[in-house]
């Protein structure tokens, strides 16, 4: 690491805001459940607003200064204390679920929103605590310093993420969401194990301290394999994948585009922080590439059985297991860069640059669906004519979507994909080519399918089951764009995922 | 053999009870226990690590078990919430298990916004 562990021992001037970015959504939790129905949804908007300002003034103040934004938790500095640190990952993953959430809220203002004269019910209420809730933990994963505070903000995510798929209280979203808590904890209590192993060989569970402590024996190793494989549970990478299709695809729409979307990066970003932090020094080409090899078999599983999907939730939560596989290709390309010692910003930016892709475009995608749902009131394939005619901004969102998880350019898809496949390149890893190109392929195949399928001209006298209000259609249409139109990250002029972070890697281990 | 290495090895055994049971057992309530098993294992271990790292006037290592309590507090509230959802489960379907095609009152169409 570039940096004296003492730089990282202290408060920044800004440090308090990473307290509120965790504080802000939990008061908002509290808040909402005292005052209950309608308040918790206008607390809701309040918090969405107050958490994006957060976001963006804990960016300002990290590309201001230079240097990872720090706060000590009462002034104890690690080993003994608990330190939360936002480095370039972390900023970037807090601003880009600030904006899904943002715009995941307007959405669900419609499908859970309480207006006046309806009696208030408790889904929309659970919902609105949730969301927040959610979005709480996923900062609390983002910028905790240890690896214990990690596996409590892991939880959490957990409980606030596994309700949201029951939401509707039927007998099959209860049978998918007590599936998802099994694989869940099952995950969880692995990464403990390695935890506790961690902290019996090295006596700190601090991420730095931890960086600058391990080596390469029996114990590392083990806890580094049970961590990974209780997170793959967690992030359902394949062969872990089957509790996620139908608990995302039985979720109210809002709720599978938060599911989808976002909770399943956090594990993801842990599996990051692990690879590239912790045991950058341990973990050796072949095991990134065992990884990776998963990844690719879920691009290809995914996106076949994607492709034979009569409903449409379920060809998007399909999609959702290929597109976990990509963010796994970055493991061998950002290894094998480092144990070439060059520079592995390329990798890590196109894995993080995918994750929020994947964010913007599958958040637009379940919501885009949830619309045509409401407009037809079905959601087959095969029967969707129509929905160009009701709906055509949203049809355009789910394409503009589509084309990001295809990987047109400009598109947030497009980019990630670019600096995967020239890393690969670069590394002598032609394999990993091939596997994005088909799996580029076989994702046209199924966008191009329900596309083609929505613009059919409706039948003679065909109306819309239902209207749905504009600003749901707007609100689906900005995230498809934020999605399609990250590729233009490329013209920043601050690579601010390397703010923090070690320019020269460590020496890859042998 | 000095006791932390015994409760190491107690702890290892549950732990890999706990996993067989997980795997093995179809039914969620006893997923649920076999979890907690691991989860005992796991503080075991913990507990273990602690007495090994005790210092000079201590009588272990503070630290793992202030964690513990925080961890034995997280893997209760997931087991409330685990048995919260089989007792729902129970409620509506009359029956308890995983598997999508179980009988119950199953609908056709799967909910939706």
């Amino acid at each position: 690491m570039p940096h004296s562990l003492s730089t990282q021992d202290v408060t920044s001037p800004s440090g308090l805001l990473l307290v509120l970015a965790v504080l802000v959504p939990f008061i908002g939790v509290l808040a909402g459940m005292v005052l209950g129905g309608r308040g918790a949804q206008r607390v809701a908007f309040v918090i969405l607003a107050a958490g994006l300002a957060i976001a963006i003034a804990i960016a300002n103040a990290l590309v201001q200064s230079g240097d990872t934004v720090v706060y000590i938790l009462g002034g104890w500095a690690p080993p003994l204390g608990v330190a939360l640190r936002a480095d370039g990952l972390a900023v970037i993953m807090l601003l880009a679920i600030a904006v899904v959430i943002g715009g995941i809220g307007v959405y669900a203002r419609a499908d859970f929103g309480t207006p006046p004269g309806v009696r208030e019910a408790r889904a929309p209420l659970m919902f609105w605590l949730l969301l927040l809730a959610v979005w709480g933990s996923l900062n609390l994963v983002f910028v905790s310093g240890d690896l214990f505070t990690l596996y409590v903000a892991l939880e959490l995510l957990t409980f606030a993420g596994v309700p949201l798929v029951s939401l509707g209280g039927q007998p099959e979203t209860l049978r998918s969401a007590l599936r998802y808590l099994l694989y869940a904890l099952f995950g969880s209590v692995l990464y403990l194990l390695g935890a506790v192993l961690l902290y019996g060989a090295y006596g700190t569970l601090d991420i730095l301290l931890l960086a600058a402590r391990v080596h390469p024996e029996p114990v590392t190793w083990a806890a580094a394999a049970l961590m990974t494989v209780g997170l793959l549970a967690k992030t359902a990478l394949f062969p872990l994948h089957l509790w996620l299709p139908p608990a995302h695809a039985g979720a109210p729409a809002a709720a599978s585009a938060v599911l989808s979307g976002l909770v399943i990066k956090g594990s993801w970003f842990l599996a990051v922080r692990l690879w590239l932090d912790v045991f950058a020094g341990v973990v050796t080409l072949p095991s990134a590439q065992m990884l990776a090899a998963l990844g690719a078999a879920a691009i290809l599983v995914g996106n076949i059985v994607a492709l034979r999907q009569a409903r449409l939730k379920l060809l998007i939560a399909y999609s959702t297991v290929a597109q976990i596989g990509y963010l796994f290709l970055m493991f061998p390309l950002a290894t094998g860069l480092a144990a070439a010692q060059i520079d592995s910003t390329a990798a890590v930016n196109g894995g993080m640059l995918q994750a929020i892709s994947h964010a913007t475009a599958k958040a637009a995608m379940f919501m885009a669906a949830g619309l045509i749902y409401t407009t037809l009131g079905h959601d087959r394939i095969a029967d969707l004519r129509g929905v160009a005619r009701a709906l055509p901004m949203t049809l355009v969102a789910f394409a503009l979507g589509g084309a990001s998880l295809i990987g047109l350019p400009p598109s947030g898809g497009f980019l990630a994909k670019w600096l995967l496949v020239s890393v690969a390149i670069t590394t002598a890893q032609w394999w990993w080519v091939l596997v994005m190109l088909v799996g580029g392929l076989l994702t046209s195949a199924y966008v191009f399918i329900v596309v083609v399928r929505a613009m059919a001209p409706p039948s003679e006298g065909w109306t819309p089951r239902a209207r749905v209000p504009y600003y749901q259609q707007v609100a689906v249409l900005a995230l498809a764009l934020c999605s399609f139109l990250l590729g233009m990250a490329a013209f920043c002029p601050v690579d601010v995922a390397r703010i923090g972070r070690a320019v020269v890697p460590e020496i890859g281990w042998p | 053999m000095n006791a932390p290495t015994l409760f190491g090895l107690c702890a290892a055994a549950l732990v890999g009870v706990g996993l067989y049971g997980l795997i093995v057992n179809p039914q969620p309530l006893r997923k649920i226990l076999a979890f907690n098993l691991i989860g005992c294992g796991v503080f075991l271990l913990f507990g273990a690590i602690a007495r090994r790292g005790a210092a000079v006037g201590m009588g272990g290592d503070p630290v793992p078990q202030a964690l513990l309590i925080t961890g034995i507090v997280v893997a209760f509230s997931a087991t409330a919430l685990a048995v919260a959802l089989v007792l729902r489960l129970f409620d509506e379907t009359g029956s308890v298990t995983l598997a999508s095609d179980a009988p119950a009152k199953a609908q056709a169409d799967p909910p939706d916004a």
